[in-house]
């Protein structure tokens, strides 16, 4: 496994002034973000995971590694509190996902497959609404933004006219806006152009580096072990290793 | 009780900015409506006294028609693009989600029962011999419907056929507020003689007893829809 950072360029790891992470969640005691212990979840009846066990800590990156339909997504919404726990533990960030999902949902972000976008409104529209609904007014919105590298210009562009790797920063841009404690990425550089990859890259970095957890399945291994400062491979819906 | 309402306004208000941005509901509802009450203005003229006693009626068809695609619309917005996830994620109340929607869809509603009520007095020949009657049955039978669409709507959410089944679903429960709502618009309109006020206090407890409802059950149904 490849330090981390390592292949991000110091430009791209420099962090616009104003832009913050954590500071509203940000809880230096916390040390276990994920705890899970021979997790079951169905869906439907199948188990895409099948006893899984895993424990992340603070401010790791930790890659999914394995081929389609192991695990990855499941354990993911699951880590996010949208799926139940048949049987097993999983704590994240202190809550218990066993007896509660909905406490942890507002310290977590989860990008998956799609943009979370809604196609009418504007760039800006869109990063307002999904801020404020996270309970932040104070996030730096243009930051976020100018982070990911949405110019100016599209700022007030109706999402169902940018390309699918706008939209895709876009929607980082609001995770970074909503300041999560526990980034979880479900192929987070599909649809990213070489810049884009390199600009989340460092993000994950230096989100990690603030105190921040992300959790991301890349099937870009290249890329993706790049910045991971640890890697869990699926397998039939278990974790079947883990590799610092 | 204030962050609620907080949240409940930030639904609102971006269900009102998606409207006015893509403009739907003046390019595509309003129309609609009105051309069911030019459908009918045509199959009925034969028949000016018929007109007269169902213009009231028809009045609720077209906002039966109109309603039913403003509720479609309104939660087709939130199954695509993983948004679902993401507003079970932002953290935001079931109940405030429901709260703002409702607000959201009544506006829209009430708005076009303004232009459908004007079309019936152009159209239909009609006079509104109680204006304050006609208002509040207005805002009370919008209240009402939004508040079982919003229920019906949450429901269909993660349907596959949400298209047909969300209308197959609401037109019944919806039937006793169209009636109260025709009624109450009878008298309203002079064609009846009626105690309008009555009807009209069924259409408060009617949308009383779906709000209730609605605040109660949108979670689940969000959860599981």
């Amino acid at each position: 496994m490849s330090e981390p950072g390592m292949g991000v360029s110091s430009a791209a790891r420099t962090r616009p002034k104003g832009l913050t992470f954590l500071s509203r969640y940000d809880d230096p005691a916390m040390s276990t973000v994920i705890d899970m212990s021979k997790a079951v979840v169905l869906l439907e009846r199948f188990p895409a995971l099948a006893g899984a066990t895993a424990t992340v800590g603070a401010g790791e990156i930790v890659l999914l590694r394995g081929p389609n339909g192991v695990g990855k997504t499941t354990f993911l919404r699951s880590c996010a509190g949208l799926l139940p726990v048949a049987s097993g533990r999983l704590n994240v960030l202190g809550h218990d996902l066993v007896a509660a999902r909905r406490a942890v949902r507002r310290h977590v972000a989860l990008l998956g497959h799609t943009s979370q976008l809604y196609d009418d409104l504007t760039v800006v529209d869109n990063v307002q609404f999904w801020s404020r609904a996270s309970g932040v007014r104070d996030g730096d919105l243009m930051g976020a933004l100018d982070r990911m590298g949405v110019s100016k210009r599209l700022h007030s562009v109706p999402v169902e006219r940018l390309s699918a790797g706008q939209k895709r920063r876009v929607a980082i841009a609001i995770v970074i806006a909503s300041r999560p404690r526990l980034w979880l990425l479900d192929e987070p550089h599909a649809g990213l152009d070489q810049s884009g990859r390199g600009l989340l890259d460092s993000l994950l970095v230096d989100a990690a580096e603030a105190g921040a957890t992300v959790v991301f399945a890349s099937h870009e291994l290249d890329r993706a072990e790049a910045v991971a400062t640890r890697s869990l491979s699926f397998s039939g819906g278990l974790i079947v290793s883990d590799d610092e | 009780m204030s962050e609620l309402l907080r949240e409940a306004g930030l639904i609102a208000r971006k269900d009102l900015l998606i409207e006015w941005r893509s403009r739907v509901a003046v390019n595509q509802i309003a129309p609609l409506g009105m051309l069911v009450l030019v459908v009918f203005a045509f199959a009925l003229d034969a028949n000016q006294s018929l007109l007269d006693r169902a213009s009231a009626g028809l009045f609720w068809v077209a906002v039966l028609f109109a309603g039913i695609i403003t509720v479609q619309r309104a939660f087709t917005l939130e199954s695509e693009h993983g948004i679902r996830d993401a507003l079970r994620l932002s953290g935001i109340r079931p109940a405030a989600m429901f709260l703002g929607k409702l607000a959201a869809i009544s506006i829209q509603l009430f708005v076009l029962e303004v232009v459908l009520l004007f079309g019936v007095v152009a159209m239909y020949d009609a006079t509104v011999e109680e204006p304050l009657l006609a208002v509040v049955t207005a805002g009370t039978g919008t209240l009402a419907f939004s508040a079982v669409g919003c229920i019906y709507g949450a429901v269909s959410l993660g349907l596959r056929a949400r298209e047909t089944l969300l209308p197959l679903l609401l037109i019944p429960v919806v039937a006793p507020v169209l009636l109260a709502g025709t009624r109450a618009l009878e008298r309203a309109l002079g064609v009846s003689t009626q105690a309008g006020w009555n009807w009209v206090g069924l259409l408060v407890v009617v949308s009383a007893i779906y709000t209730a409802i609605g605040l109660a059950v949108f979670g689940p149904l969000l959860e599981d829809g």
